[in-house]
């Protein structure tokens, strides 16, 4: 069996790989990234369309550029990467074991691990449509790698269940290969993806965006044939009497996206609620000296904040082989943060003590969108520790804010803090 | 030529008897009209390998569910296919329906099924599944119970019959059959088969078969049956859990998965179309709050799948086994619960027809029983691993992550006897797409290695068969077709 | 709010246009009045922009794939290196599906020059080397 010793194994050579990998290397600490598919980049690789960059770079890139420069980083800095190359298993000790087909069964002990395996598509399964099994149904992601890099289209006429980003993205692109988009449909009241796609990939090609509708069954044994949609009430309860069939060969699935996370609960780490694994404000799962940055951890909006995640999980883990890699680690008192009213999920799960000195950057979504708002962190005595206002809140914006709890002056006695967003009490004429 | 026997229909039950005549000095041949065998009511059974209590006395599937029970235990060993006694509960909720449990012990104790118990220690019962309701009062208990892989087990019979001469036919449905001088010639769209003696083994199609021949005795009715799979990480029961039974069935059934899934169902829905496997709401509706009574914590959020199946329910609602007035012609048909169970004794109750009728039946002295065990990735130990892609590099080429498949697996299993050539075979024989993502990240390697292996086209490769490509062209062609000015439908 | 603009072929009418600029999603309603733009609904600077630019001339960049021979995957994707008018999105990408091109190929190489005298060319995304 093959060995290897380094300080940073990171698993998953997608953007958040090759951007924390980018940032250790800097540091001159031994690095390896450990990449699955044939080369690395990941899924924004098969993102060929624009809207990146805009953070990190100030430009607007497309999937490919924003990726190929990272690249092309990792390239100059000589960052070794193992491609095809599945890791099967790490312990809790941080030993990797991973195949490929040219080495066989490799052990790579490391220091810290950076975990940035990026999520996966929900399936048709996990929303239960009635109907046959016939060819012709796939997530938006597969049909999007079928495209764009494999080369083939997988059907003439489409409907698209959910309008999250990737589906209206696929709207049009399937429209500029020549296909035709019937529907998109979702069950929300509202649009899941950005105002920016709804406008530019489904209003500029007069594909009709069908909210409070779902698909309720599949037509058609061997192929596809179309699909029923019905309305749904408040609590996305079937309206009997609503229902419209839609002629198409192609149903494809844009209904969300989850961490993947098995190799992390095998390990034996926390996972939260949202599929992501219970992180402290370092990005540190439950296990000592292993990080997670990207989709793993949470599902972003945008590459640029993956990479952002990816580069602090970078410096934490140099931090971690630096100063406390085989040192006698005493327990950690933290404070837990939970999500209340109208807070889907809340990052960091956890806060050190030990660091409320430091900036923390907290991540959350709302569960529904709303208006002139305020965003309260209370403590566990209910004490109001931060409070911000918001003109509006949607679920597809994650919302991003930086704080330091000991100026916001934080009881450090503390054992848990909570963030909602609330409706703003009193309505002040025009003041945002 | 003129075969011994043909049989029609590549189920569990045609694939056991095929297997089971191929230890004689037969030639045998079995003709399937799907791309695939194992796909029709095989594919969605709940592989449930039932103690044998359950079926009234003067049902001959009773007594031959009781006796194919017992021969799995052999047949597992040789043909190394899934299977494990898990034991199952029969849960009774209210006290009056104990007196129903304690009939049932006596009876099927009585015809031979082994150590059936009732239980009424509750803490002994949440002991040993604690999963179960808070609600239960009692359970009869049949530790001969256990769990199959129904397709898994197909895939093994024939290809046991093909190590030992058997020939296999897909795509090849039966549309007409001739008897004339003691030969059977049969007409498949693919070509003509004949032989001497012909078995009827097909499942929801028998009646039609049989019809044929001009034997018009029973009808078949198709019923459905649906199903929901959940994750592996949902939840893990220790027994087949069953409520108490109906006029109907058995009732809906709280199950673990020989792959460590737990699923609930089936329903039973009379209907009228032999390809209708659509899963209704109300349908899913039903089997969750049934499943909800035995276990109340089924994780609804975590369900991966669901799925419909067909059962083929004659009309006497026992199997049909007959030696036919047409001379040679056997009827295998109505095989519904526990047909899965008695599929071995099915088989030596053919070859008793078989004898009956007067085939010489010699034991080939080159039979083989053992069909050997697929080699799995997950079964090694590491060390094994290092060695196993050494000497063979696909055996490190991950395609499904959720399942952890080496390409070396799915090109083996598209090389074995009868072996898979559409995504879903693959996928039924080493389950890439089985898991979490359902083929959302290896479909793609699937479809690549299918058109290597089988020398086809990219666009070629089916999910299940004629008329099901997963791939209409390649990117371009609209456009360029379009711009050349033909018409676009 | 009202500009005089001096663009000789302004569009007739007017035009309902959501921005994009900010997910607040402003309905910004533009209204060509005798040869006077009148932009009303939007809440910022970038918005009346955005809507301006919408209705007089809306432009977008095009990215898809283009035909690889001897590459290590069996397209590249592609961009415009500029932003299409709208009315030019189709022939743009049918020009493109004609198109084949050779590995290796580096990002930014341009792929088709001055499509359509539109000073637009379309150049490579990404890097692809040889099969």
């Amino acid at each position: 069996m093959k060995k290897y010793e380094v300080d940073v194994a990171v698993i998953g050579g997608g953007s958040a790989g090759i951007a924390a990998a980018i940032v250790v290397k800097k540091a001159e600490l031994d690095v390896l990234i450990l990449e699955r598919d044939k080369e690395i980049g990941g899924i924004t690789l098969q993102c060929i369309h624009n809207g990146f960059g805009l953070h990190e770079f100030e430009e607007e890139l497309t999937g490919p550029e924003y990726v190929q420069r990272f690249i092309n980083q990792a390239k100059d800095l000589n960052i070794p990467y193992k491609l095809d190359t599945m890791v099967i298993e790490f312990t809790p000790d941080k030993t990797i074991y991973a195949v490929n087909n040219k080495e066989g069964l490799i052990e790579i002990k490391a220091k810290a691990i950076i975990l940035a395996m990026g999520c996966r598509e929900k399936t048709r399964g996990a929303i239960n449509i009635p109907g046959f099994r016939p060819a012709g149904i796939l997530t938006a992601g597969q049909a999007q790698r079928f495209v764009n890099i494999e080369g083939y289209l997988p059907g003439r006429t489409y409907v698209i269940l959910g309008s999250g980003d990737i589906g209206m993205i696929m709207a049009r692109r399937l429209t500029w290969e020549g296909c035709q988009v019937k529907a998109v449909v979702e069950i929300q009241p509202y649009v899941s993806g950005l105002i920016r796609n709804e406008v530019q990939c489904l209003e500029d090609y007069g594909i009709p965006l069908i909210t409070s509708y779902t698909v309720t069954k599949i037509h058609g044994k061997e192929r596809v044939q179309g699909v029923t949609v019905s309305k749904v009430d408040r609590n996305f309860d079937r309206v009997i009497g609503s229902e419209k069939f839609i002629e198409c060969d192609t149903l494809l699935l844009s209904v969300g996206l989850i961490p993947e996370n098995e190799l992390t609960r095998e390990a034996g780490a926390k996972i939260s609620v949202m599929g992501g694994p219970v992180v402290d404000n370092n990005l540190e799962t439950t296990i000592d000296g292993v990080f997670a940055c990207g989709n793993v951890l949470q599902v972003h909006d945008l590459v640029d904040l993956v990479t952002a995640e990816a580069k602090r999980a970078g410096l934490n883990a140099i931090e971690y082989v630096k100063e406390k890699y085989g040192k006698e680690i005493g327990k950690k008192t933290q404070i837990k943060c939970t999500a209340g009213e109208n807070v889907n999920y809340i990052k960091p799960d956890l806060i050190n003590n030990a660091d409320l000195e430091r900036d923390i950057i907290f991540t959350f979504r709302v569960k529904r969108p709303d208006r002139r708002l305020l965003i309260q962190f209370k403590d566990d005595k209910n004490k109001i520790v931060y409070k911000r206002k918001k003109i509006y809140v949607i679920p597809s914006e994650m919302i991003e804010l930086k704080l330091n709890l000991r100026e916001q002056q934080i009881d450090p006695d503390c054992k848990s803090l909570e963030v909602e967003v609330i409706p703003r009490p009193e309505v002040l004429i025009e003041e945002d | 030529m003129i075969y011994d026997v043909i049989i029609i229909g590549g189920g569990v039950t045609g694939c056991s008897i095929a297997r089971t005549l191929s230890k004689y000095n037969l030639d045998i041949c079995l003709l399937e009209k799907e791309a695939e065998i194992a796909v029709g009511t095989t594919k969605a059974n709940s592989g449930v390998i039932h103690a044998g209590y359950a079926s009234p006395r003067d049902y001959i599937k009773r007594h031959l569910c009781i006796g194919g029970n017992k021969m799995y235990t052999q047949a597992a060993e040789e043909l190394n296919f899934p299977f494990k006694r898990i034991g199952s509960f029969v849960v009774a909720l209210e006290d009056n329906q104990i007196k129903q449990l304690e009939e049932e012990r006596k009876k099927g104790t009585e015809d031979g099924v082994p150590g059936l118990e009732v239980i009424l220690d509750k803490k002994k019962i949440k002991q040993m599944e604690p999963n179960l309701t808070d609600e239960v009062v009692g359970v009869l208990h049949a530790p001969s119970a256990g769990l199959a892989s129904p397709y898994e087990l197909t895939f093994a019979l024939a290809e046991n019959a093909v190590m030992n001469g058997a020939k296999f036919f897909r795509n090849h449905e039966v549309v007409k059959i001739k008897h004339q001088d003691y030969v059977f010639t049969v007409r498949t769209f693919a070509g003509e088969f004949q032989g001497r003696n012909l078995i009827n083994a097909s499942g929801l199609y028998a009646a039609r078969i049989s019809r044929m021949l001009g034997l018009d005795y029973f009808s078949i009715m198709p019923r459905k049956g649906e199903y929901i799979l959940f994750d592996r990480n949902a939840i893990q029961l220790n027994k087949i859990l069953f409520p108490i039974p109906t006029k109907v069935s058995k009732g809906i059934l709280v199950c673990p998965t020989l792959h460590g899934n737990t699923f609930v169902g089936p329903n039973a829905q009379n209907i009228t179309d032999r390809e209708n496997i659509s899963t209704t709401t109300a349908g899913l509706k039903e089997i969750l709050e049934g499943g909800m009574k035995l276990v109340p914590n089924i994780p609804a959020r975590s369900s991966i799948r669901n799925f419909a199946g067909l059962r083929a329910v004659p009309d006497t609602y026992d199997f049909i086994i007959d030696n036919t007035d047409v001379y040679g012609f056997i009827n295998v048909a109505g095989i519904l619960s526990p047909g899965l169970t008695a599929t071995f004794a099915i088989a030596e109750k053919v070859v008793e027809f078989l004898e009956l009728l007067g085939v010489e039946l010699k034991v080939k002295e080159d039979y083989n029983p053992i069909r050997p065990k697929p080699e799995r990735f997950k079964d090694f130990t590491k060390e094994e691993l290092d060695i196993k892609i050494k000497e063979d590099p696909a055996w490190g080429r991950i395609i499904c992550r959720c399942e952890t498949i080496p390409e070396k697996e799915i090109i083996n299993a598209i090389h074995a006897p009868v072996g898979a050539n559409t995504v879903d075979g693959v996928k039924f024989r080493c389950r890439p797409g089985m898991g979490r993502c359902q083929g959302g990240f290896c479909r793609p390697r699937v479809i690549e290695i299918l058109s290597r292996e089988l020398n086809k086209k990219y666009e070629e490769i089916t999910k299940s068969g004629e008329d099901t490509n997963i791939l209409m062209g390649k990117t371009k062609d609209f456009l360029l077709k379009r711009e050349r000015g033909g018409a676009r439908k | 709010m009202s500009t005089k603009t001096n663009e000789s072929e302004l569009p007739e009418g007017f035009k309902d246009i959501r921005c994009i600029i900010c997910p607040t999603g402003c309905l910004v309603h533009v209204e060509n009045i005798n040869g006077e733009l009148i932009i009303e609904g939007h809440s910022c600077k970038r918005g009346e922009e955005y809507a301006r630019e919408e209705f007089v001339a809306p432009k977008r960049i095009l990215t898809t794939t283009m035909r690889v021979e001897k590459g290590f995957l069996p397209l590249i994707p592609v961009r415009s290196d500029k932003p299409i008018p709208k009315d030019r999105l189709e022939e743009t990408l049918k020009l493109i599906a004609k198109a084949q091109t050779t590995a290796p190929i580096k990002m930014g190489d341009t792929l088709l020059e001055n499509v359509f005298g539109l000073d637009i060319n379309i150049i490579a995304s990404r890097d692809l080397i040889e099969m």
